[in-house]
C-alpha cells in the first residue's frame, strides 16, 4: 500500500506581521479586524463578545479562578479562566472594578458563568480570524 | 448593575444566536458565504435545542 505523502506544516510568518494585531484583537474584541481596515466585521465582532460578557455580568455569572487538583478540577478551572481571560479588556475592566461574583446555585448564573466563558472563546476564533488576515491566508 | 433573569430556552437561543453570528462572520469567504453560514449554524444549534429538549422529556417519562 502507498504511503500517503506527509503534509508540509506551513511556516509560522514573522511576528512583527501579526503580533500587535492578535494583541489588539485580544485586549479589544473587534481591534484587530479594526487595525487591517474590516470595519464591518470588526462591528459585529465586537458587539457580539460586548453582548454575550455584558450578559454574564448582568446574570451574575461567576468568574474562574485557576484552581488546580485532580484531573477534572483542573481542566475546569484552569480552562474557564483562560476562556474568561481571552475577552481581554471586557474581563480586566470587570475584575479592576471589582466584579467578584461568588460561584451560587441557580440556572442563572450558572447560564451568566457561561456567558462570560462564551464571549471570551468566541474572541479567541476572532483573533484566529484577525491573524488569517494580517498574514494574507484570508481576504 | 441591571440583572438579567432568562429562561433555559431564552439563554440558548440567545447563545446560539451569538456563536452563529460569530462563526459566521470568522468561518467564510464572502459576505453571502458568512450570512449562508451562519444561518446555517443557527439551524444547527435550533435543531439541538429542540432535539435534546424533547429527548430530556421523553427520557424523563
Amino acid at each position: 500500500m502507498a504511503k500517503k505523502p506527509k503534509k508540509k506544516r506551513e511556516p509560522i510568518p514573522p511576528i512583527r506581521l501579526w503580533g500587535h494585531v492578535v494583541a489588539l484583537a485580544w485586549l479589544i474584541p473587534g481591534g484587530g479586524h479594526l487595525l487591517l481596515k474590516r470595519r464591518g466585521r470588526a462591528a459585529i465582532l465586537g458587539a457580539a463578545v460586548t453582548i454575550t460578557f455584558l450578559f454574564g455580568l448582568f446574570m451574575r455569572g461567576a468568574m474562574f479562578e485557576p484552581k488546580t487538583g485532580d484531573l477534572l478540577t483542573t481542566v475546569i478551572h484552569v480552562g474557564g479562566f483562560l476562556g474568561d481571560l481571552a475577552s481581554g479588556s471586557l474581563y480586566l475592566l470587570a475584575t479592576l472594578l471589582g466584579y467578584a461574583q461568588p460561584d451560587v446555585a441557580g440556572h442563572a448564573h450558572d447560564y451568566g458563568t457561561k456567558f462570560l466563558v462564551a464571549a471570551g472563546l468566541m474572541n479567541i476564533l476572532a483573533m484566529v480570524d484577525a491573524f488569517e488576515i494580517a498574514v494574507g491566508r484570508k481576504d | 448593575m441591571p440583572i438579567v433573569t432568562l429562561t433555559h430556552f431564552e439563554a440558548s437561543l440567545f447563545l446560539a444566536l451569538m456563536i452563529s453570528v460569530v462563526l459566521g462572520v470568522t468561518g467564510r469567504k464572502t459576505d453571502r458565504e458568512r450570512l449562508i453560514y451562519g444561518a446555517k449554524c443557527f439551524g444547527y444549534f435550533l435543531a439541538a435545542i429542540f432535539g435534546l429538549g424533547w429527548l430530556m422529556y421523553f427520557g424523563h417519562g
